[in-house]
């Protein structure tokens, strides 16, 4: 049975009629068409799907649309602003640490909930926060490249 | 520094991947698998399936109104199984529905009868005295097979005082490309079709839609989405996939969208051929290889697909980058009932370059000769002749370069001096190093019909469009080409607009594989601007004057290389060029220079230039729990010259942790021809924290046939890691692997017999 959900994404709110154990990814990616959160592997393992649920990096795969009333929803979508990009993603760009990009939504959101929480990580906690996101592409040196200087450059502005 | 061209829109999660596109009346089709290995199809029921409410269409077999079999080489492949199923991946019938959740719970109402048959699951029992074939009509299990027959392996024994004898083996790897197989078809109003998809290959998959459609080439268009990784497996199986959406949406009228779950995409999709190798190898007095004979044998799966290119590439590589006078190599490809097997990323070089680079420390040890000494005195000269009878003039042969970069970075004399040699400290922990070198030929080779076109189109206001007949695939293509040409003509690269690769527009350039992109492409567009230059010239006479030195184009400007301050604005000169009728329109072609092969002796030159490569790792060895940590590594790869260093890096560091991934996790695991491991939670793939710090170095030695010298890079990068880290753990613990992936649980069971 079809219910009525109301979703605060980016920080608009959306209210979308569904299936209460349909998931997240299936409402972003389907219902409302925000399609840079991708679908790799539908069991919250490969981290292509990571959105931010009050701040915290979550599978959207595995995450029902009814658990999320009182969420505030943060998706790729929803990251530059006014057209300016947010540091991690700059960052990314400048390290080269994109190759197919199909992870990289996911890795820019895993570093944004990262960071938030340690401005001044070592590449070896840089690498910890990464390690439940999987890329095949890069090898993952210039993720971490892209995240230390995005670190760098936030709490250098912060000054 | 050189920007992507694509990275904005990749990080803001614009970029529209194959999935991403939705369109108006847009139905789902899913597929039905095979549920035996092996199998005789005695009838398929679909009417239940068709009777439920929101399916529109169900095909199978009978269905197709072009070829039924269809495939890159040979047409073994069906594109729906019909009388006979081969593996477990065979697509037995197509439900396309109003969602994707009625196609597949209609999908479970198909009824399908089988008489099973006994699977073959092994290359041994594949060619064991009568056999059953996988394919009837055969008389064998052999899909494809070559040899090569270099001067008289018996009286370089004779030579030799140490003969050495080994096997090595590999096994099926996952691409796990992290996006998913996905294509849409739509039908067009003069019957044509066109598919938007997610493929490496736009023109393989131009020709299987045509072959299972019926259709001519001329009204099948595939135009590529931005592709979620590829790595060699984006080819047949998503050509597959992406005639049978052609098919039902020809016959519904009505876009088709498939896309693929992981499971569904592990289960059909090919994976990297397992080698089982026999190496002998004879070594004279002085040190000096004499002999090698050897026999390789690769399991080929259902279909034969690529094997045919990926067993005749470690072929041509069998000895690694050594001079060896006498050589007999045997090697083929054979049917099974696994899971196909294909092209991914190496062609097979991966798997010959762990046997041969393990050889070689087996031998060095064995002769007691130190590893890296035994390769230099070894190694390729300049000039000298292969085992193909190729000689080594045309390209810097430049093995000892890459090889001394490495290991002087790596700090290789100091660290090899303190492996544990199987003496375990107090904390139980082994310590080792290891490295592996390797040359590779560049492109497709005498395998392949070797050509690739660009077009350059400049605008009237002196803005370009390029389109290239090779495909970005996440290796940056998009990029070097854009620079390339925007390096040419002196503007910004924002005045270039690259188009995804469109078969109706572009001309077929032949598979983005063989690490052929830059250099095919480039080259294309080289030649591309040459011509548009060449069309300028009356016009730049008149505006600016001619002098012998020719124009530069610099800065947005062309100018008077003879008299630098007569010179006109680029956008300026090309709306001279437009108001005198002129098109500043190229088809630039490059034509691969002539290279040769000879099948019965396996005696030519197979390939146009060659690339080197040398990677050395550091690890150590839990002994309690088997864990292997590697520390660091460092690879060093000559690639003529690198287009876009930060890229080129950006290849080496990947294809060093996919590497990794082969030499001690990855393997896809068959039980009775059924995959065991379908998702990310049982297949493995290496994750941040176990990939360690990588130093890349690029070696540039300008090559005459490549585009401003480049030549290749994706997949060297690929195929060292087995040795060298079978060579560390060797060296570590005293324990010789001869199998890929070296597990803890391998490790540890090791460990216990010792």
């Amino acid at each position: 049975m079809k219910e009525i959900f109301k979703l605060n994404i980016n920080g608009k709110s959306y209210v979308v009629n569904a299936d209460p154990e349909r998931t997240l990814l299936d409402v972003l990616r389907e219902d409302l068409r925000l399609t840079g959160t991708k679908r790799g592997c539908d069991i919250g393992l490969c981290g292509t799907c990571t959105v931010l649920i009050d701040g915290k990096p979550k599978r959207s795969c595995i995450v029902k649309v009814s658990s999320l009333s009182e969420s505030r929803i943060e998706t790729i979508e929803g990251l530059s602003r006014d057209g300016k990009l947010h540091p991690i993603q700059q960052a990314f760009i400048d390290c080269g640490a994109i190759q197919c990009g199909f992870c990289t939504p996911g890795m820019v959101l895993t570093a944004k909930a990262f960071l938030d929480k340690n401005p001044t990580p070592s590449r070896e906690e840089i690498r910890k926060a990464l390690a439940a996101n999987l890329c095949r592409c890069t090898g993952y040196q210039q993720i971490v490249d892209a995240i230390e200087l995005a670190a760098k450059r936030i709490s250098g502005a912060k000054i | 520094m050189v920007i992507r061209v694509d990275a904005r829109e990749k990080v803001t999660g614009e970029a529209r991947y194959a999935d991403d596109l939705k369109f108006d009346r847009m139905i789902y089709a899913v597929p039905l698998y095979s549920a035996h290995p092996s199998a005789l199809i005695l009838s398929i029921d679909t009417k239940p399936a068709k009777d439920m409410e929101g399916v529109v269409d169900v095909i199978t077999a009978d269905d197709i109104p072009g070829k039924k079999r269809v495939g890159t080489v040979i047409h073994d492949h069906d594109v729906m199984a019909g009388d006979r199923v081969r593996y477990m991946g065979d697509v037995v019938a197509m439900v396309a529905a109003e969602t994707q959740e009625i196609a597949r719970e209609a999908a479970k109402r198909i009824f399908v009868q089988y008489e099973p048959l006994k699977p073959v699951l092994t290359p041994a029992d594949a060619l064991a005295k009568n056999a059953a074939c996988v394919h009837s009509g055969c008389h064998d299990n052999i899909a494809s097979s070559y040899k090569v027959r270099h001067g008289d392996v018996k009286k370089g024994f004779a030579k030799s005082v140490n003969i050495i004898e080994r096997e090595f083996g590999t096994t099926f790897v996952e691409h796990a490309y992290m996006e998913p197989e996905s294509c849409t078809a739509i039908r067009n109003p003069d019957g044509s079709v066109t598919v938007y998809g997610g493929m490496q290959h736009p023109f393989t998959t131009r020709k299987f839609v045509a072959w299972a459609s019926g259709l001519p080439l001329n009204r099948v268009q595939i135009i590529q989405s931005t592709l979620g990784g590829g790595f060699g497996g984006k080819d047949d199986t998503i050509s597959m996939i992406c005639a049978r959406a052609a098919l039902l949406a020809l016959r519904t009228g009505r876009p088709v969208k498939i896309t693929y779950t992981r499971e569904e995409s592990v289960r059909e999709s090919y994976k990297r051929h397992p080698f089982h190798f026999k190496y002998k190898v004879g070594v004279d007095k002085k040190g000096k290889f004499q002999a090698m004979r050897i026999d390789m044998t690769a399991d080929s799966g259902a279909y034969c697909a690529t094997s045919p290119f990926v067993i005749w590439r470690p072929t041509v590589q069998c000895t690694g980058p050594y001079i060896v006078p006498n050589v007999r190599c045997d090697t083929r490809a054979v049917y099974t009932n696994n899971t196909f097997t294909g092209a991914m990323r190496g062609f097979g070089s991966p798997q010959v370059n762990f046997a041969i680079e393990s050889m070689i420390d087996v031998v060095a040890h064995e002769i007691g000769a130190d590893p890296v000494a035994l390769r230099k005195k070894n190694f390729f000269t300049q000039g000298c002749t292969t085992h193909t009878g190729q000689k080594f003039n045309q390209h810097k042969v430049s093995i000892n370069e890459v090889v001394d970069r490495t290991l002087d970075a790596f700090g290789w004399k100091k660290k090899y001096r303190l492996c544990s040699k199987g003496n375990m400290n107090e904390d139980g922990i082994y310590y080792g190093v290891g490295m592996a070198c390797s040359y590779r030929g560049v492109s497709l080779g005498a395998e392949g019909n070797d050509f690739c076109a660009a077009i350059v189109n400049i605008q009237p206001d002196g803005s370009m469009i390029l389109e290239v007949g090779v495909a970005e695939n996440g290796q940056g293509l998009k990029t070097a080409m854009t620079h390339i040409l925007a390096t040419e003509f002196g503007v910004d690269h924002s005045r270039i607009r690259f188009m995804d690769t469109d078969t109706s527009s572009i001309t077929d350039s032949c598979p983005t594989v063989a690490s052929r992109g830059t250099l095919v492409g480039g080259n294309a567009v080289l030649d591309a601007v040459k011509k548009i230059k060449d069309q300028m010239k009356p016009v730049l006479k008149e505006l600016i004057g001619v002098s012998k030195k020719g124009y530069h184009f610099k800065n947005g400007y062309i100018i008077n290389a003879g008299e630098p301050r007569k010179k006109i604005r680029f956008e300026d000169a090309v709306a001279a060029c437009h108001n005198k009728k002129m098109y500043l329109y190229a088809l630039g072609v490059f034509q691969g220079p002539p290279v040769h092969w000879k099948e019965e002796t396996g005696q030519g030159d197979a390939y146009f230039t060659y690339v080197y490569g040398c990677q050395a790792a550091e690890l150590t060895v839990d002994a309690k729990t088997g864990k292997v940590s590697v520390k660091k590594v460092v690879a060093a790869h000559e690639v003529g010259k690198a287009i876009n260093p930060q890229m080129a890096v950006g290849q080496i560091i990947g294809g060093v942790a996919m590497g990794l991934g082969f030499a001690l996790k990855e393997q896809i695991i068959h039980k009775d021809g059924v995959i065991q491991n379908m998702n990310f939670d049982k297949y493995r793939i290496p994750t941040a924290t176990e990939v360690p710090e990588i130093e890349a170095i690029l070696v540039e030695n300008p090559d005459p046939a490549g585009p401003w010298g480049a030549k290749a890079l994706g997949e060297p990068t690929n195929e060292l890691m087995g040795a060298a880290v079978a060579n560390a753990i060797y060296n570590a613990t005293g324990i010789r692997f001869t199998e890929v992936p070296i597990t803890p649980e391998k490790i540890r069971n090791a460990l216990i017999v010792i």
